[in-house]
């Protein structure tokens, strides 16, 4: 156990390590600097004060360089100060991150909450009218982009209520603070949610149909303790691993969403930064959704473990 | 004595897309405590079905009982609504499955699985309820009870588990108990030792047990009387000694034609090229039965009257019943 975990830090480290290495070489790749947008923005035309700009930031210093730079001062704690806002990255990206953070808990609980009952449901009830019904459903789920499903919702919402929800930045009650993450968490974990059903479904009934449940059945267990003790149990294993992984497509619909919802959260600021080719900012950005991702999945096999005695064990 | 389980006119058929499977059709047998029936046939010819019709444990649909009785105690199973059924699954009939490896759930703890099913039918506390799973597991000779309780199924071999299945199967004191190939996916060694333990287990409580299986070394050293299944139809029935010693009807003749015996491969009492000797032909597919006996079409003695109708079942000698014209 002890020596799993180790293990699976020191791959975390490397994962990271890839992944920095990724993104800062990515950022160079596309055209233009923040030194060129402000000069095509502003329209200066003066090469000094341009080159002036581009050696302040440090942007012509060979790329090995820069790279060094960013990571040392990452390691130290240091993530350097946004091109733009001229204030230390750090100090930008912390008051938004529970913001996103309490929407994709929200969006991956409804996920959950709905994808797996829903799943059961189907599955035992396999070749129903809601079987079918619950499949349709699903398949619109996963075939349907975030956002577009998003603008839906708020187009609907226009149409029947004559407004949309507007993000406020201290809700009074917690009723009001759902009320307000509902719907864009909904927008945002639909998919998830489809995904989990069908998996679900699929799983269960595979595991229907497997001997143990016979015998489950051969005890005189009544039908709820089978399918929920013996064959559930079994059939969420897959579930949970692909919990771990729609995780990180949740971060990626939530760009989206938080734009389409007007939510200053992590991911929508991303995209701000992005376009004004903030390199820190962006940098840091993305280092910390990979670590959120890959914890997730450290947590989510660590989860698998303690569910699956067969894993336990070989350890 | 009256029988603990008696079976009468028991059919079943299976609703498919290719038309109405005959999976069983109109058997009948009856069992005393303390008796071991065996029912044997190969592949296909409706013995499984037979038993998961006794637990009424055909998936429904597609499955169907259509005729029958199956009086365990004087009590219809097939009259009970299914939370009466319920009661009598574990309590009054269990069962005990071919497959060791995969019959066991594989995320609970062994101990968890038989308590589970004593404090459903037997209404004891968790604790009573555990200490008699430890009990049943020291009963079918698990060394170390206690520890094993706590294992999971992963963690022992498959004769250990086939034990564990046996401890749960009979945790609940049944009356009758449906073993289904208990000892085809074992070992040889372990097959005895899994045999005898049954046996033994049947003579301490009294239970009457359905054996099922294709394997006539088994039915030998097991059971007490035999019923020969054919495509879902019963062939014949009789004690042990007397099918062993004269079989009736031509399929279990051949059957017992097709069974190797030591000596004959190295030539010591017959000529060392002499073959085993084959049944020909194929098992009719369930759902296109010939008109006339199932085994017609692969039995040399059939005549015209075999091809056209079903032969009756009936007594053809004493306490010996076949169903075959020429017999």
């Amino acid at each position: 156990m002890l020596s799993y975990l180790i293990r699976r830090l020191l791959l975390m480290i490397v994962t990271l390590f890839g992944v920095s290495i990724a993104i800062f070489l990515l950022l160079r790749i596309v055209p233009g600097n923040i030194a060129d947008i402000l000069f095509d923005s502003a329209g200066l035309i003066d090469p000094a004060e341009k080159k002036k700009i581009i050696a302040d930031l440090g942007l012509d210093l060979p790329l090995p360089m820069q790279y060094w730079q960013w990571l040392n001062g990452l390691l130290h704690g240091d993530l350097g100060f946004s091109y733009v806002s001229e204030k230390p990255v750090i100090d930008e990206i912390l008051p938004r991150i529970p913001i996103t953070a309490r929407l994709a808990g929200l969006a991956m609980t409804f996920a959950i909450a709905a994808g797996v009952p829903l799943g059961v449901i189907s599955a035992v009830r396999q070749n129903s009218k809601l079987d079918y019904a619950l499949r349709v459903l699903s398949l619109s789920g996963l075939s349907m982009p975030a956002f577009w499903l998003g603008l839906l919702i708020l187009m609907a919402c226009v149409r029947w209520f004559g407004t949309i929800p507007i993000y406020d930045r201290a809700p009074e009650t917690f009723g009001a603070w759902l009320a307000m993450l509902a719907i864009p968490a909904a927008a945002v974990g639909f998919r998830s949610s489809a995904l989990i059903m069908r998996l679900t479904r699929s799983s269960m009934l595979e595991v229907l149909r497997q001997d143990f449940v016979r015998t489950a059945k051969s005890k005189g267990l009544s039908d709820t303790a089978v399918t929920y003790d013996h064959a559930l149990r079994n059939a969420l294993l897959p579930v949970i691993t692909t919990i771990g992984v729609e995780t990180a497509f949740l971060l990626g619909g939530l760009i989206v969403t938080e734009t389409v919802f007007n939510i200053p959260g992590v991911a929508r600021f991303l995209v701000e930064a992005i376009r004004w080719r903030d390199y820190p900012m962006v940098q840091n950005l993305v280092m910390f959704i990979a670590v959120v991702v890959v914890t997730v999945n450290l947590i989510v096999d660590l989860l698998y473990m303690l569910v699956d005695p067969r894993i336990r064990y070989s350890e | 004595m009256a029988p603990v389980l008696e079976v009468s006119g028991l059919s079943t058929v299976f609703h498919t897309r290719r038309g109405l499977v005959r999976a069983v059709q109109d058997v009948s047998f009856s069992v005393n405590a303390g008796e071991t029936l065996a029912i044997v046939g190969e592949s296909g010819c409706g013995k499984t079905i037979t038993a998961l019709s006794l637990m009424q444990l055909i998936p429904r649909p597609p499955g169907e009982i259509v005729s029958g009785s199956v009086k365990v105690d004087g009590t219809d199973l097939l009259k009970l609504s299914e939370p009466e059924m319920r009661k009598m699954r574990g309590g009054k009939i269990a069962m005990i499955f071919q497959e060791p490896m995969t019959a066991l759930n594989p995320l609970m703890t062994v101990g968890k699985q038989i308590t589970e099913m004593v404090m459903l039918h037997d209404k004891l506390p968790k604790s009573a309820a555990r200490t008699r799973a430890v009990e049943m597991l020291h009963h079918v000779r698990i060394p170390e009870p206690e520890r094993r309780a706590k294992e999971y199924p992963h963690q022992m071999s498959g004769g250990m588990r086939q034990r564990a299945m046996i401890a749960m199967a009979l945790a609940c004191k049944p009356k009758v108990l449906v073993a289904d190939e208990p000892t085809t996916a074992l070992d040889v060694t372990i097959q005895a030792q899994i045999l005898d333990l049954i046996g033994d287990l049947q003579r301490e409580f009294g239970t009457a047990v359905v054996l099922i299986t294709h394997d006539l070394g088994v039915v030998a050293e097991t059971a007490n009387r035999v019923v020969v299944m054919y495509a879902g139809r019963k062939v014949e029935e009789a004690s042990v000694t007397d099918l062993f010693a004269n079989p009736l009807h031509p399929y279990p003749r051949g059957l017992l034609g097709s069974i190797p015996r030591v000596g004959s491969a190295r030539g010591l009492d017959v000529s060392p090229d002499e073959r085993l000797r084959e049944i020909s032909g194929m098992v009719p597919a369930l759902n296109d039965l010939p008109p006339g006996c199932a085994f017609a079409p692969r039995c040399s003695q059939a005549d015209a009257r075999c091809h056209a109708q079903v032969p009756p079942f009936e007594m053809k000698q004493n306490d010996h019943f076949a169903a075959c014209w020429q017999a």
